[in-house]
């Protein structure tokens, strides 16, 4: 049942945000070097953290549905990957606002995060012409779940090749979390991200429950003799 | 020599001597790279080429034809029931993998072996940095060669896998051209070759390379499921 | 790093967070459209259930009729 627990989930989330967003515009400090600007890292950069997690969930559940071979984990890690390339446009807009916002252009090349994050989002990209070029599902999932664990082993070597192609000329454009925020900064950003993650599940959560609904009518018109449904034929991942 | 081995060796064999009477792939990818060349030095208005122009002409080129021979590697497989054999043989279906991935690295050697001089006498002024170049390239061709057998094997069972390999192999690839251009760059120096970060861009190399024929070694059992 | 005044500098935050609250809308939007096929279906479906058990009924007393 993909729907249990999904309301209390759902009111989670927008309690979460409802907080997480008070806190950027009436209690977060102003930055000294960027003023208001770096009020959109409150966003941009827990968007990408989690689609970045979400991505690596992905290749995990990718794992378990080789091991296994349970259809399931096929669509928890088709689903995982759909909502990640989602947030990954949010993250590349956001990033582009905010280097237009900083340094007048919208797309920069000296931030290596935004970049690897852009190839990133590339690769990841390329899974729907690629599932759907398959025909038979089964293999159809099983490739897709190759492709997915391939992806993950591939993130963290994107990474760390961009960061290394970085000239050492350029400073870094976008503020570093960690090292050198302040207190109230730091649990600004700690729960924007708890609310972004939030955000996260519940929509996923929200797309297998779908899914299982158009699964389990699919049964049930099987189990009626119904006459098939139109519509054009459905090869995302059934969920049952 | 175990069974696995002597599968590997065979499908090896066989491939090199197909390659050899039919010089379907080689031949193709050794002309596109010198085409391609020349269409640079129109496109880009240069006859000379140092540093980082140098550099990404000759690493782009090198990776388009590639992807040549890289939609061409399962083909055979595929229409002779290669794939069958494979699964119904008593041995690790993992050395299908390492024999096409050991073709496909020679024919990327044999492509360099012709297309790099012919670079060299198109745009550089000597020919000091091709010795030190070879490490990078070798390094270069095992993780193509890893990652080019892999996604060629999953887009041979597609439709449209002439256009799906290239596709899904471009930005695999990536951090991988970032690491040969990264090395390649300060050997094409207009004044010397030069070696900043030389180890550095190495290590990158070998770190894809293994990854990524780590990673090809335990998935590919899963491709050939039936 | 200059600072854009905060009228300036607010437009863009402002931009940043509606393009987030759009996705999210759109990506509502669009399960609402799917949730309304479902919906669409599980009606078809009952009413072809509906048709065959009464369809069965009315066979039924027929076969009682006759026998």
């Amino acid at each position: 049942m993909y729907g249990k627990g999904l309301r209390q989930l759902s009111i989670a989330t927008v309690a979460a945000l409802a907080v997480s967003l008070s806190l950027v515009f009436f209690y977060a400090p102003l930055d000294a070097d960027q003023g208001f600007i770096q009020k959109i890292f409150y966003l941009h950069v827990p968007l990408a953290i989690v689609a970045l997690l979400g991505f690596i969930a992905g290749g995990v559940f990718a794992v378990a549905h080789l091991r296994s071979d349970e259809g399931r984990w096929d669509a928890y890690s088709y689903v995982s990957i759909h909502m990640s390339v989602i947030f990954g446009v949010a993250v590349l807009v956001t990033g582009s606002i905010w280097a237009k916002a900083s340094w007048g252009h919208w797309w920069v090349w000296d931030e290596p995060t935004l970049v690897s994050f852009l190839i990133v989002f590339l690769m990841y990209a390329t899974y729907y012409p690629f599932r759907y070029a398959i025909e038979d599902r089964d293999r159809q999932a099983r490739y897709a779940s190759v492709f997915a664990v391939t992806a993950g082993a591939f993130v963290p070597l994107n990474f760390m090749a961009v960061r290394l192609a970085e000239s050492l000329v350029h400073p870094r454009v976008f503020a570093t979390t960690g090292g050198g925020l302040p207190g109230s900064m730091m649990l600004t950003f700690l729960l924007s991200l708890t609310a972004i993650g939030l955000l996260w599940v519940t929509l996923v959560k929200f797309e297998l429950t779908a899914k299982s609904a158009s699964g389990q009518l699919k049964r049930l018109r099987r189990a009626l003799d119904a006459p098939p449904a139109g519509g054009r034929p459905r090869v995302a991942p059934e969920v049952s | 020599m175990t069974p696995t081995r002597a599968a590997f060796a065979a499908i090896l064999g066989k491939d090199l001597r197909t390659e050899l009477r039919t010089l379907q792939s080689l031949p193709a990818m050794a002309l596109f790279a010198v085409t391609t060349f020349v269409i640079f030095r129109f496109g880009l208005d240069r006859t000379a080429l140092s540093g980082s122009l140098a550099a990404g002409v000759l690493w782009a080129t090198l990776l388009f034809a590639a992807v040549l021979g890289i939609n061409r590697l399962f083909v055979s497989e595929r229409g002779e029931g290669g794939f069958d054999a494979i699964r119904l043989a008593p041995i690790d279906r993992t050395a299908l993998f390492a024999a096409k991935a050991a073709a496909l690295l020679v024919y990327l050697l044999v492509l360099e072996l012709i297309a790099v001089p012919v670079f060299a006498l198109f745009f550089l002024d000597s020919a000091a940095a091709l010795g030190p170049l070879v490490a990078v390239l070798l390094l270069a061709d095992v993780g193509l060669a890893a990652t080019g057998t892999l996604i060629s094997s999953m887009a041979v069972n597609s439709r449209a896998r002439d256009l799906l390999a290239p596709l899904v192999l471009l930005p695999l690839v990536v951090p991988l051209m970032i690491a040969a251009t990264g090395a390649s760059e300060p050997l094409l120096a207009a004044g010397g070759p030069a070696y900043d970060r030389f180890g550095t861009w190495l290590g990158v190399l070998a770190l894809y390379d293994l990854i990524f024929l780590l990673v090809g070694y335990a998935v590919f059992d899963f491709l050939l499921e039936d | 790093m200059p600072a854009l005044p905060l009228d300036e500098a607010g437009k863009y935050v402002a931009g940043a967070y509606v393009v987030f609250v759009v996705l999210i809308v759109v990506y509502v939007a669009i399960m609402a459209a799917k949730l309304q096929r479902i919906e669409r279906e599980l009606r078809e479906l009952a009413a072809f259930a509906e048709a065959r058990a009464s369809g069965d009924q009315a066979a039924g007393v027929r076969e009682e009729v006759g026998a």
